[in-house]
């Protein structure tokens, strides 16, 4: 047989490289390595339609099972790559099957961050990265009178909200940071999200390092924080943050950084092995190029296209404005472009009215933007930033000027022959 | 099952058998039918599974949200533009044909 393309993790990143280098062409034989049982699944909705029960796991699949027959990419689920040989061209199973390649990619994503803390094996406590989790998660809340969830980043937050929609619970959350989100929004931003969570019910402590969760009889009872006060639960939920999956990416002696190390067709160090998605670290155009490793579907999905344009000699395009969403409390968030560098901050839209968006810029140059429930705001902003659109903070903040008008389609009009 | 005829920019179609209740970006997407990228998954957030939806079918009108998304979709927006994953398919649709534009970015 052919030595194709072997592509470990079947999740957003391995699923889109597979389907879109079909797409462009891409003849030889081509397998998807993956470590979870489950068909191939939308991750977003975890934290989101399937804790609140509106959606169910067969809701979730990325591709029919049809799909990967016809376009012949074959899958092997519940196997783990546990090994690399980048001079053999040799992948090694959990199972111990040895698989050849002629290129591999790296989309092995992230995995929940274990605690820093004791008391995280007690029954009771869980995580929330894959759909086992989810569902797991799923039957303990049923059950649940007092849930704590430790981390106040999106998925955190998501789920408390979504928790606080079913009712007949407390839920608390904590976190060692001064504000929620730290790391991936405002300040601006999480002070408005934080108002909203307390009005649902949800309690909020914050600047409060864990000392240990407590248990008795080996299930969950308090969780113990530093200055020695204790909360009360019956399931606790991690939300810490990931580790990213780039263990056999280092034991290969491939460059890594902040994760696998890429250029912007994901071209790691080796010619033959490319990584993306939550994995891979590669410099930005939207952070002066520094190094930026994303998690988000928007990343993994650009990752896709760009390696797979790379492989098949298409041309392979400009980064893209970066982009993420959340959805909790009624609330579509949205982020465009990277809010690192940032010192001037308007706002343009009502708060009050709960529909608004935050224009960030770093010296006179647009950066970033946060739209709350103002989706096509927030198409307009991603443009503008891809186009690097000379826009004045008095501009952004100007509800009377029409955006897309002024700066999108008159460049547009001038563009045109 | 109703059936939804996907067409490509070449005029070359594609037949879907799908079921009711989803929407028409999922069962595009399910079935690898090309050119409707749908970046966010459905959550009306990201204007990339913009179609052109045929005529003579009981289609719901746009909400406001997808309204103002349709003004910044990639390719030309059309009368018959609409984001695939706001319509939810139903034995009425038996039959539609949505046209894939050029382009989702
Ligand atoms: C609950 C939740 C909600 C989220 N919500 C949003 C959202 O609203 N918006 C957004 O933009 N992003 C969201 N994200 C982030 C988004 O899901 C990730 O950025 C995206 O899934 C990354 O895709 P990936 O394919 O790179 O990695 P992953 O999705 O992490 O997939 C990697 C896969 O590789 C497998 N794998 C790992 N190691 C091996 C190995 N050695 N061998 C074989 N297989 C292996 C793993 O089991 C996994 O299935 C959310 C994430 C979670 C967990
Ligand atoms: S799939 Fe993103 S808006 Fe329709």
């Amino acid at each position: 047989m052919r030595d194709g393309m072997l592509i470990l993790g079947a999740s957003h990143a391995g699923v889109l490289l597979a389907a879109t280098l079909r797409e462009n062409g891409w003849e030889e034989p081509i397998t998807i390595v993956g470590e979870e049982p489950s068909p191939p699944y939308q991750r977003p909705p975890l934290s989101k339609g399937l804790i609140a029960g509106e959606v169910e796991p067969e809701d979730l699949a990325l591709r029919s099972f049809g799909f990967f027959r016809d376009a012949e990419i074959s899958l092997e689920l519940g196997s783990a790559a546990v090994a690399v040989d980048p001079a053999g061209r040799e992948v090694t199973l959990s199972d111990g099957r040895r698989l050849r390649y002629g290129c591999l990619a790296l989309a092995t994503g992230a995995t929940a961050r274990p605690a820093p803390f004791e008391g995280a094996d007690l029954d009771g406590v869980a995580v929330l990265r894959t759909l086992s989790d989810a569902l797991m998660l799923r039957e303990r809340i049923a059950a649940a009178g007092e849930v704590v969830i430790v981390g106040a980043g999106y998925i955190g937050l998501e789920l408390s909200a979504g928790l606080a929609a079913l009712g007949g619970r407390h839920v608390t959350v904590v976190d060692c940071g001064r504000r929620i989100l730290a790391r991936a929004a405002s300040a601006t931003l999480a002070t408005f999200v934080a108002e909203r969570h307390r009005h649902a019910g949800t309690r909020l402590i914050l600047g409060a390092r864990i000392a240990r969760l407590n248990g008795a009889g080996g299930r969950v009872t308090d969780v113990e924080l530093a200055d020695g006060s204790r909360i009360a639960a019956d399931l606790v939920v991690l939300a810490i943050g990931v580790r990213r999956n780039d263990h056999l990416a280092r034991v290969a002696g491939l460059a890594c950084d902040d994760g696998v190390l890429v250029n912007r067709a994901g071209r790691t160090s080796d010619p033959r092995i490319v990584a993306l998605g939550d994995c891979a670290v590669r410099h930005s155009r939207f952070a002066d190029g520094a190094l930026v490793r994303l998690e988000c579907v928007q990343n993994a999905q650009d990752g896709a296209r760009a390696a797979a344009a790379g492989l098949t000699g298409k041309p392979v395009g400009m980064e893209p404005t970066p982009w993420f969403w959340s959805d909790q409390l009624g609330l579509r968030l949205q982020t465009a472009g990277l809010t690192s560098g940032v010192d001037r901050t308007v706002q343009r839209g009502s708060r009050e009215q709960g529909r608004f968006s935050l224009w960030h810029f770093a010296g006179p140059r647009l950066r970033a933007v946060e739209t709350v429930n103002a989706p096509a705001e927030h198409l307009v902003a991603r443009k503008l930033l891809q186009a690097g659109c000379p826009i004045s903070p008095a501009e952004a903040a100007d509800t009377r000027i029409d955006l897309g008008a002024r700066f999108l389609r008159r460049e547009m009009a001038l563009s045109a022959p | 099952m109703p059936t939804i005829i996907y067409e490509q920019p070449d005029g070359i179609r594609r037949r879907v058998d799908a079921p009711e209740g989803i929407d028409l970006m999922l069962a595009a997407k399910r079935n690898g039918v090309r050119g409707i990228e749908a970046d966010c998954g459905g959550a009306c957030a990201c204007a990339t599974c913009h179609v052109y939806v045929g005529d003579g079918f009981p289609l719901p009108e746009p909400e406001p949200e997808e309204q103002a998304m349709l003004a910044e979709v990639a390719a030309e927006r059309l009368p018959q533009s609409r984001l695939a994953c706001q319509i939810t398919i139903t034995s009425a649709l038996d039959g539609l044909v949505l046209r894939i534009p050029a382009r989702q970015f």
